[in-house]
Parts: C-alpha cells; structure tokens; sequence
C-alpha cells in the first residue's frame, strides 16, 4: 500500500468575520493519493476554494487562518512550513489553476515570459532554455504555433487558450499535485471539453495527481475517481465516484445529482422532472454549531438532526456519508 | 464525389497592441496633440536654441530695456542689457530639466512608498500613510524654501527640495491602485506559482498600476516647473544659472516700466506648463480604459 500524497487532518480553517470567527472548513479529513484523482464539490461558499488556498497556503491574509489540522504533503507538515518554503513548493510540486482564465493571466508581460518565469524560479533555467521549454510547454497543450505564440501578450488568446496557458504554467514543473479551482466555469461548453481531454491526458502523460474543484457533477462524473462532497464547511460525503452517482447516501448529494439530467444512470422515455435543492447555504455566522447544517434544507429532517453533528458512517465500498440517515437512504 | 464547400480561409484578425490603441485614444483628443507639438519645440529649443543662438545670458549686450523687436533684439533687453532671447533660451534648459528632474525625485519616492503601503498592509501601511500625511499637510512653498535657504542654492538642492515636497499624489495613487491590483487573479496566480514578494511588487504590481501614475507624473512635470519659477521669483536659486522664475523675480521692480521683461518669461511658463497640463489630459484619455469606449 503506497503512502499518500496529500493528507488532511482534522483540518478547520477560520475566517475573521466582523462579530467573531466562522470555521469556514469544519474538522475536514481526506487522502490523496499519488496519481489519483479527487473532486471537490459543492454550491458556492461552502468551502471548496479554501480548501484549495489553505494547501496552497494562500489564504488571505489576515482574514483566514489554519486554526487546527495538519496538511502533509510528501511526509512535510504545510501548516507550519515556513514562508520561503512554501514558495519552494508553489508552483514547483503543487501548482494550482483557476477559475477565470481572462484575469489570471498578467495582462503586461507576454504567455511565455509567464511560462519562463517558473521555470526559472524552480528549475533555474537559463533564459533561453526556459523560452525553449516554455514554446514545447505551449505545443503540449495543443495550442497552434507555438513558436510565434510564445511571444504572444495575453489580449490576443481566447479564453480556452488562456485556460491551456495557465495549464501550461502549472504544469512547467511537472508538480506532483495540480489543484483546479473551477477550471472551465468560465468558458464554453465545448472548450470545457476539450479542456478535459487535455487535462485527462496530461495526467496520463505525467502521472500528476489532480484535485478538482467544481460545482458541476458532469465534469466530476468526466474526471474524477474520487469525490469529496462539501456543505457549509464539512465533509458531507467522500467516496468512489461510481458508487456515490449510483447510490449517494446523503441527501445534499442526491440533491446535486438529481439537479443535472445527463448523468442519471438509466435513461428512460418518461422524463423525470428536474428537481432543486431548495434554500440557501446557511449564512456564515452558523457555520460551527453543532447540528446538522443541512437541515433546513433537508426532507428527511428528523429530531437528532437538529440536536447533534452527525456522525461520520462508513460503508464497504469506501463511502462514508455524515448524516444522521446514511444507512435509511 | 465529396462536395463539401471549401471554407475560404479567414485573415485571423489579430487583436491590437494597446500602445496602438492608446496612440488612438491620444490622438483624438486634438488640444492634447496641438498642446504635444507645441512641446516638442519646446523641447527642441531647449536643446538646440542655445547652441544655436549662441549669446551668452550673462553678457550685457546693449542699452537696458530695449523693447522686443528693436535694434535687432528679438525679444528685447532685460534691465541689464542682456539678450533677452539668450535668456530665455538658456531658462528653458533650467525650466524643463529641473521640472523633469524634480518629478522623477517624486515619482520614485511616491512609487516607493505606496508600493510599500499597498502591498504589504497592515502596520507598514499604518506607518507610511502617516508619513504621507505629514508631508501632505506641510505648506509646500514654505517647507521647501526653507530646505533651499538652509542647505545650499544648487540645482540639484532645489531639485530635491521640491520633490520632496510632491511625492505625496503619486504615492497614494500607487497605494490605491496596489491595493486594487493585489487582489486581482493574475496576482494570486504568480503566488501560486512561488513568486518572491519583490518580484510581485515590481513585476507583477507595478506594470499594471503604471497608467495612472504616468499621468499624475506628467502633470507633475508642470508643477516643478511652476514650483521652480516660484523659488527663483523669490531669489531661492543658484545665481549662475537662468531661469524663467529667476528672470521675472529680477525684473520684478521694473513692471510698469518694462512690462514685457516679465511678460515674456511668464508666457513662457504659461505655455510650457499649459502644453504639459495639455499632454496629461491626453494620456489620461488613452491610458484609462475607463474612457476607451467614448
């Protein structure tokens, strides 16, 4: 059994709100393993993307904070690596792209001054070498001429482009982790394909573990083995795509899937009518008490629910679902 | 048997290079172009004119106050007897040099300090501003005659005494746009990537914040000038050198006897500081994308 790459303790991250602190991730655990790859999922603002900055140990400053937990990449505990240390990692081996590939890019410099940079920071190329290597980095994500487009400021690429640019920087230092925030909510359907494709390859090509963030299950159902279903800050469900699509054992997930038509498993001639999760995410300010925070929101809503956090309840085939009814489901 | 018709291959248009764009923007606004030409004689006689018209300032040439025009003196003689053309000439050197010069002063500490405040927050910023403040709330003219009248009346002395007294506009305008800017995407992205803070600040930061500085600096160039005029009208100012300020400030008590000692000179300022106020309006229009789409 090999080690894994990423492992997450009991991690609670807190962001500082006007009247006190809001545990933003609540005691959240998982694994990820060399190659793997995981998805994160969720509705906005329940604590995907901070997730992903907490490993990048780019919370923002001031505001949130690591309060408890331990990240372990590689046998290294992040939470108390240093500054500089830190840096060594970003980029090198866990790298991360975001979600809007129109403002991720510096709008001065040219894409391969961009590319080039990391790769002269981590790997101290030389200047030619890592223009070079920035040109091949460009034709490995299938972008036309590379050559010319090197030099190529980034008002003159598209937003798939872009997006393949920003996957050409994360990956320059073939990084043992790539995290994507969203990768392709910002483009079109068919550049969100092919976008898959490429990132579907390249971890093929170089063994990366991917982390992907996203609220869309289609795009999980597309990429990933493993999904880690988030609700206002907890862990709501973790387990093996397959299983969870096919039977999902608490009632958030079932939700979200039931919102999407396509990936429903048998497909018959009576349509089923979509269905909606109904209200909102919980404000900030509840994050942290001890029920279950999906229980407004919740049809099989019972007294417990309210009473207590529910209990993590594993099942054979590596689900484990926090919820009260889990096995009722 | 394939009648699939052939798409005829499209020129790719290619998006434009915004110093084209902005070449654009500037160019429509006539006064800014006008107000460019205008500088760029300016300028050139500056350079060229007391090489060309080769009589020295200091010298007297002829009889005092000979009106411009008469005896073959193109723009007179000053209360001395000296050319006035030579002196004008000779003042615009000092005029310009001292204005680019003292705006240089002031953008570097300006852009220091926000860039500083901007970037790093908290108790930095606290300390910076404060600073900031302070030389804000300083009467200028006076803080700088008195750094003038202590120390020595160089150029160089002079220079400084008036960007240090100008730096505060450009130092909240880089701390405004820094803070605007660290938030942005791309500047989270090259943290990921492991950027080193300086670096981010300086390469990252900077190019992107540097429109509204350019202008602020521009206009700053006009200040100085006036600045410097101001200083040398009250005879804070090395005594080897011409400038405008100084020929107005010693042909003062003959105003209503020779008006057009002072006249000139003052146009000159006049038109020099107009043509740079002119130019920076311009700029603002072709470096601001908030006005790109008028």
């Amino acid at each position: 059994m090999t080690e894994p790459l990423l492992k997450v303790e009991n991690l609670r991250i807190e962001l500082k709100l006007r009247d006190g602190v809001a545990p933003v991730i609540d005691d959240l655990s998982f694994e990820l393993m060399p190659g793997e790859s995981l998805s994160f999922v969720g509705e906005s603002g329940c604590g995907k993307s901070m997730t992903a900055l907490a490993i990048m140990g780019l919370l923002p400053e001031g505001i949130g904070r690591i309060a408890s937990g331990k990240l372990i990449f590689d046998g290294e505990d992040l939470t108390t690596a240093s500054e500089a240390r830190l840096r060594q990692i970003r980029g090198n081996e866990i790298s991360m792209i975001f979600q809007e590939p129109m403002t991720s890019l510096n709008p001065v410099i040219t894409v391969g001054e961009q590319i080039a940079e990391v790769l002269r920071t981590h790997q101290g190329l030389s200047r030619k070498a890592a223009w070079d290597q920035a040109a091949e980095l460009l034709d490995a994500v299938r972008i036309p001429n590379p050559r010319s487009r090197v030099s190529d400021y980034p008002f003159q690429m598209s937003g798939g482009q872009r997006q393949r640019v920003m996957i050409a920087i994360a990956l320059a230092c073939k990084p043992k982790i790539l995290i994507a925030d969203e990768p392709t909510t910002a483009l079109d359907v068919t550049v969100q394909a092919q976008i898959f494709d490429l990132l579907r390859d390249l971890r093929a090509q170089t063994g990366t573990s991917i982390i992907m963030i996203t609220h869309d299950m289609g795009a999980v159902a597309e990429m990933a083995e493993r999904m880690i279903v988030m609700y206002a800050g907890r862990k709501a469900e973790i387990g093996p795509v397959d299983q969870i699509i096919d039977h999902a054992r608490h009632p958030y997930t079932q939700g979200l899937i039931s919102c999407v038509p396509h990936i429903m498993s048998d497909l018959t001639e009576t349509r089923e009518e979509l269905t909606e999760v109904p209200g909102i995410v919980p404000s900030l300010r509840e994050f942290g008490r001890d029920q279950c925070l999906f229980a407004s929101r919740c049809k099989y809503r019972s007294g417990e629910c309210l009473q207590h956090r529910p209990p993590a309840k594993g099942f054979g085939n590596g689900q484990i679902s926090d919820c009260w009814h889990a096995e009722a489901l | 048997m394939s009648d699939t018709p052939v798409i005829p291959e499209e020129p790719i248009q290619k998006a434009r290079h915004p110093f084209v764009e902005a070449w654009e923007m500037f160019r429509r606004n006539h006064a800014a172009v006008v107000a460019l030409a205008v500088l760029v004689l300016i300028i050139l006689g500056a350079i060229f004119g007391p090489i060309l018209y080769a009589t020295d300032p200091f010298e007297m040439v002829w009889a005092p106050f000979s009106p411009p025009g008469v005896d073959g003196y193109l723009l007179g003689t000053d209360y001395l007897g000296r050319d006035m053309m030579a002196m004008v000439l000779n003042g615009a050197r000092v005029s310009l040099l001292i204005g680019l010069a003292a705006a240089v002063v002031s953008v570097v500490i300006g852009v220091t300090v926000g860039a500083l405040a901007g970037f790093y927050r908290g108790l930095v910023e606290e300390v910076l501003m404060r600073i900031t403040e302070f030389f804000q709330v300083l009467p200028t003219l006076l803080f700088s005659m008195v750094v003038v009248a202590l120390f020595k009346t160089s150029l160089p002395m002079i220079t400084f005494a008036i960007g240090v007294v100008s730096w505060t506009a450009v130092a909240r305008i880089t701390r405004s746009e820094f803070l605007r800017i660290r938030e942005l995407e791309y500047v989270t992205a090259s943290r990921a990537s492991g950027v080193k803070n300086l670096r981010l600040m300086f390469k990252v930061i900077l190019p992107n914040a540097l429109p509204p500085i350019i202008v602020q600096s521009a206009l700053m160039v006009g200040s100085a000038i006036l600045f410097e005029a101001g200083l040398s009208f009250l005879g804070l100012t090395d005594p080897n050198i011409v400038s405008w300020g100084q020929i107005i400030g010693s042909n003062r008590q003959y105003i209503l006897d020779a008006s057009f000692t002072v006249t000139i000179p003052g146009l000159a300022i006049f038109v020099t500081v107009l043509a740079i106020s002119l130019v920076g309006d311009g700029l603002n229009d072709a470096l601001n994308p908030k006005l790109r789409q008028r």
